[in-house]
Formats: C-alpha cells, sequence, structure tokens
C-alpha cells in the first residue's frame, strides 16, 4: 500500500465517507473507489451496504465505511459498564444527559459528553444506518425526545431501559405522539438480551450482546 | 485507534512498515475478512489475522516484504502444513495478502 493511499483512508474514516480500497492482489495495483460513486445494485455497492470486504476475482475489496456510533442518552451506572464494550467493539461512543450533576467529565472521560438535552443537540448530529442509540436515562424528560428522534432515523438499533410496565408506558405515550406499531417495534424494550442480567456490567453485557445482533443478523 | 491508524503514527517516528491483510476465509477462521496485521521491520506487530496460529510466519514474511519491497499472497490451512511451518488448528483455511507500505 502507497503511504499516500494510508493517508486517504484515514482522511476518510476522519470524515465519516464511505470509501474501498480495491488492490489487485497479483500485481499489487490499488485504487480507492467511494461509495457515492459506487452504481447502485453493483457488486461494490453491494459490499458498502453489507459492510463486507470481500475477493472478487483477483481483486481484494475493502470497504472503510465510517465507524460505528452509539449514543447513550443517560450518564448513568449502565452506561459507565457499557462504554468500555462498546468501544472494545469500534464504536465512537457520546453520552447526553442534561443533569450536570451526572455527566462530568470526572465519571466520563475519554468520550463525547454532552451536558443538553437530547432535542437540542440530536438534530446536528446525523443519526445513520451505522448508528445505534440506547435511552438509559430512566426518565421520560430525557429519554422520549430522543427515541422520537430515533425513529424518524435509520439508527440500526434503537433500546430503552425499563420493565415491561414501564415500557408499555413509554408505548403509549409514543403512540399519542403519532408512532404506529410498527415504528415501535424497533425500540427494544425492555433493553437487552434476556440472559438474566444482575447489575449494571451484567446488563451492558445483555445490551451490548442485542446490538451486535441488531448490527450483524438485522434483528432484535 | 484503528491498525490504520496506527501505521500512521508508526510512519511518523520514522519506522518501516508492512500491513497483512486477511482476503479470504474457507471455514472455520478466527479473525474474519479485512483483519489486519502491521508489523515494523523489527518485528513489532499490532493486530491480528488469525487467533495466533500463523502470525509468526505472516510476521517473518512481513519483514522480508519490508527489505524486498512488493507484495505476497499467503495461504493457510490444515492441508497447508507441509508447505508452511504454521498451520490452522481450528481447520480453516485463510488467504492472507501481505504488502511492504511505501
Amino acid at each position: 500500500m502507497k503511504i499516500s493511499t494510508l493517508n486517504v483512508l484515514n482522511d476518510a474514516k476522519r470524515a465519516r465517507r464511505a470509501v474501498a480500497l480495491i488492490t489487485n492482489t497479483i500485481t499489487g495495483e490499488e485504487r480507492i473507489e467511494t461509495r457515492a460513486d459506487a452504481q447502485a445494485g453493483s457488486d461494490l455497492e453491494k459490499a458498502f451496504r453489507f459492510d463486507k470486504s470481500a475477493m472478487l476475482g483477483d481483486e481484494f475489496i475493502a470497504i472503510h465505511n465510517p465507524p460505528l456510533r452509539l449514543v447513550i442518552i443517560g450518564a448513568v451506572l449502565i452506561t459507565q459498564s457499557l462504554i468500555p464494550i462498546a468501544r472494545a467493539c469500534g464504536y465512537d461512543i457520546t453520552v447526553i444527559d442534561p443533569r450536570g450533576a451526572f455527566a462530568t467529565g470526572a465519571r466520563f472521560p475519554d468520550i463525547t459528553l454532552l451536558a443538553d438535552w437530547p432535542q437540542e443537540v440530536l438534530p446536528d448530529f446525523k443519526l445513520d444506518a451505522r448508528t445505534g442509540v440506547i435511552a438509559l436515562a430512566h426518565d421520560p424528560k430525557i429519554d422520549d425526545p430522543a427515541l422520537e428522534m430515533a425513529l424518524r432515523s435509520e439508527a440500526f438499533y434503537i433500546g430503552a431501559l425499563g420493565s415491561k410496565k414501564s415500557h408499555a408506558a413509554r408505548i403509549e405515550r409514543l403512540t399519542k405522539s403519532g408512532f404506529d406499531a410498527t415504528d415501535l417495534a424497533r425500540i427494544a424494550g425492555p433493553i437487552g438480551l434476556s440472559i438474566g442480567a444482575v447489575g449494571a456490567p451484567e446488563i451492558a453485557i445483555s445490551i451490548m450482546a442485542q446490538l451486535t445482533q441488531a448490527l450483524r443478523l438485522g434483528r432484535l | 485507534m484503528t491498525i490504520l491508524e496506527k501505521a500512521e503514527s508508526w510512519l511518523g517516528q520514522g519506522r518501516r512498515l508492512a500491513l497483512a491483510t486477511v482476503v479470504e476465509t474457507w471455514g472455520s477462521a478466527p479473525q474474519p475478512v479485512g483483519s489486519q496485521l502491521l508489523v515494523d521491520a523489527e518485528g513489532h506487530f499490532e493486530g491480528a489475522v488469525s487467533g495466533g496460529c500463523v502470525e509468526g510466519e505472516v510476521i517473518t514474511q512481513a519483514q522480508d516484504v519490508i527489505v524486498s519491497g512488493g507484495h505476497r499472497l499467503l495461504e493457510f490451512g490444515v492441508a497447508d502444513e507441509t508447505a508452511w511451518r504454521a498451520g490452522l488448528a481450528c481447520g480453516g483455511r485463510i488467504k492472507i495478502y501481505v504488502e511492504a507500505l511505501t
């Protein structure tokens, strides 16, 4: 690989631009293609869509999609447990909580932390198909606006903390806001795979497992 | 930090590098297609192309490529144990593209 090619790939990652590096494994020739220029339905476009690098004849198509992102509403204990696992799985993480006492740099070092209301900061966020949204604040005033914005986006995963009872109440509120059953079925609630998790670290594992399932298998 | 960002950082330190990439797998393979191993001339490495089964051989090949330039396509699998010192204990097969960063 040419160093100039390496720089193009790293610049694309930082700018959240999807590109592919195509290398002829016999001759060593390489070129960059962008997702924007990939013809719909072509092998390249499909490779981008399914995030799947592969050999095509003698050429290796290396897909470099933008990094996965995780937006977590609520700077709570489960969030603290979730961050190292999500980071290890390759997610860029943003935590949003308007409660200044929760959203402190001391509790959340090394991540993007926004002490704002979700409805104020999420519009600037492109909630795309490489983004998961998790509501853990356990307060409808904070969680609901974020869930509404997530439901209007292409986010690949939407999860909300709460018991079956509080999830039923949430569904009722969001129905009044105009969402139908199909929309609301996108929300994983109560959040996480059912593994009998006890305490924040185990709940974080159940959430991360469900998020991974949504990413890789496209279902809750 | 991704492997390619690590490569940028190592290049900044004046190190000569090679990159090994899993380009094809058959059967049970521990690291998916696209996984990368970054190697410098001294054999320091970051990342993985298998569960540790073939890394030793890949690192040696990568160090050769740093000196010789160019690229190589390596194939590992249980059937290839006579051809390569390393083999995959899991029974899978993998193809790895090794190239110098130039």
